[in-house]
């Protein structure tokens, strides 16, 4: 079984967010990576880029596949995880604290429509 | 998927909680700890790969060479029993149908061995060559399973566990000799770019060499694996730098066409291509920034269109991004600069040759 920490908001596409204020730390899910496999490369957007809720932001590769990024929120980026970006295997070892990047959020109502632990979990399975 | 078979050793590769996909009709391992540990494991030691879902097709009878070398795009009628020999099929129009190994096992009886995922196309395309040929033509495919022992380690991993000194083997020959009593198939041969053997046999044999094996340490390898490590030694790949719609003149793959013959299914094509000259080419492409180039996506030179990606990896021994392309012939030297387009974006990189590491085939 895959973790599912009870602190985070999810998205269907199995991004998690965790929220500081203002802004959203996002990343991917345990079960996201696992069904990845070995992540050898991140393709994250510049600092300064403005995101919109479910559109795609970047890629997180693995040693086979390619897979689209999606915001769970729109806002501005503000910062990417250099420790990441310089260890994409990180994201296997442990996903819930690598995040990729900070969002600025410009509208917080939209984590409303983001997943809560235990559904994230139903379809996570 | 009631229809998808297991080889003799889905209860290990589950038991060893591999991801398993369909592949080709069969339940396969795709990993089973890491696509990355599998790989160096066999770059650096060894590691065995269950290819029992290659197909394996038994051409017998008094015409059995003439056969084999009329379907064939290399020559097998003057080499030694004992040898194994790579090349094609080909359509008449020069494209390709499969390329497999002929492993020459008398005058009269030769061993094909095929892609899984080409085994019901090419057995059907042998039966109708055959007008003309005395010949007696048998798919064993389904009684016939395959491990391959692949890296550095390979030799001293027989000689240790079965007692088997196999130092003797050249490169590309076989012998037939026995492990725990029964009869198997040993090539030197594998599709890594590493030394190493496959092993040929019926399938509780087999399933019981995989278990010796596992208990000596040696490392099972996903096709995952199999698929990073044939693409970093530029081996091709039914499907992705070869196919229905690519001649072996184009792949470059001359070295496998023997235009000397007197004849084989799509030679006559062959020589036209050659005569007008070829559009298009298999060449090396290296990225100058990183980002991961994968199958399909396509090649620009300015504006035009030049050529695309047919496996592209970031290399796990090279740790850059790498990949083979089909691009047209004017853009084909090495050091001509393209632009793959990946996710919208255009990224530099470099025409190459295919030489992505030195193999360490047993000289």
């Amino acid at each position: 079984m895959s973790k599912v920490p009870m602190n985070l908001f999810y998205a269907r596409t199995h991004e998690w967010v965790k929220v500081e204020g203002n802004v959203a730390f996002v990343g991917i899910t345990d079960f996201a990576q696992h069904q990845l496999g070995s992540v050898v490369f991140v393709d994250l957007p510049e600092i300064g880029s403005v995101l919109k809720q479910n559109k795609e932001f970047g890629a997180v590769e693995s040693v086979k596949a390619a897979s689209d990024l999606m915001s769970p929120v729109s806002g501005k980026v503000i910062e990417q995880n250099d420790e990441v970006v310089g260890d994409p295997e990180q994201v296997n070892r442990d996903p819930y604290n690598s995040w990729f990047i900070k969002i600025e959020m410009s509208d917080p109502k939209e984590l409303d429509a983001l997943l809560k632990p235990n559904e994230y979990e139903e379809i996570s399975r | 998927m009631p229809d998808v078979k297991k080889t003799c050793l889905y209860d290990s590769h589950v038991r060893l909680n591999a991801r398993m996909e369909e592949f080709a009709g069969y339940w396969m391992p795709i990993v089973y700890t890491s696509i990355p540990e599998e790989h160096k494991a066999v770059r650096e030691k060894v590691g065995m790969f269950d290819v029992s879902h290659m197909g394996e097709i038994l051409v017998k009878g008094k015409d059995a060479l003439a056969f084999v070398d009329h379907v064939f795009t290399n020559e097998i009628t003057s080499k030694p029993v004992g040898k194994v020999v790579y090349g094609m099929f080909l359509y008449p129009n020069g494209t390709i149908v499969d390329d497999l190994l002929v492993y020459k096992k008398s005058d009269t009886e030769c061993l094909l061995v095929v892609n899984a995922s080409n085994i019901a196309k090419d057995y059907e395309w042998i039966i109708d060559a055959t007008e003309g040929f005395e010949v007696v033509i048998s798919n064993q495919s389904d009684d016939i399973s395959e491990i391959a022992l692949q890296g550095p380690l390979a030799e001293a991993s027989m000689r240790h566990i079965f007692d088997l000194d196999l130092s003797n083997l050249e490169f590309f020959t076989f012998t037939e000799g026995s492990l725990f009593g029964v009869k198997m198939l040993i090539s030197r041969t594998g599709y890594t770019g590493e030394d190493g053997f496959e092993i040929y046999g019926p399938a509780p044999a087999i399933a019981e060499i995989w278990e010796a094996f596992l208990s000596h340490g040696v490392i099972p390898c996903g096709l995952g694996a199999r698929d990073t490590l044939r693409f970093e030694a530029a081996l091709p790949l039914y499907g992705h730098e070869i196919s229905d719609t690519i001649t072996p003149l184009e792949a470059g793959f001359k070295l496998f066409v023997r235009m000397d013959k007197p004849d084989f299914i799509g030679k006559s094509q062959l020589e036209q291509d050659l005569a007008l000259g070829l559009s298009r080419k298999l060449v090396g492409f290296e990225l100058k920034t990183m980002a991961i180039p994968r199958q399909g996506y396509p090649l620009y030179l300015g504006n035009r269109e030049v050529g695309h990606i047919t496996t592209g990896y970031l290399s796990i021994t090279l740790g850059k991004p790498i990949a083979m392309a089909l691009v047209s012939t004017d853009v084909a030297k090495n050091g001509s600069e393209l632009e793959v387009l990946i996710r919208n974006k255009r990224i530099p990189g470099v025409v190459r040759d295919k030489k992505f590491l030195s193999k360490n085939y047993k000289k």
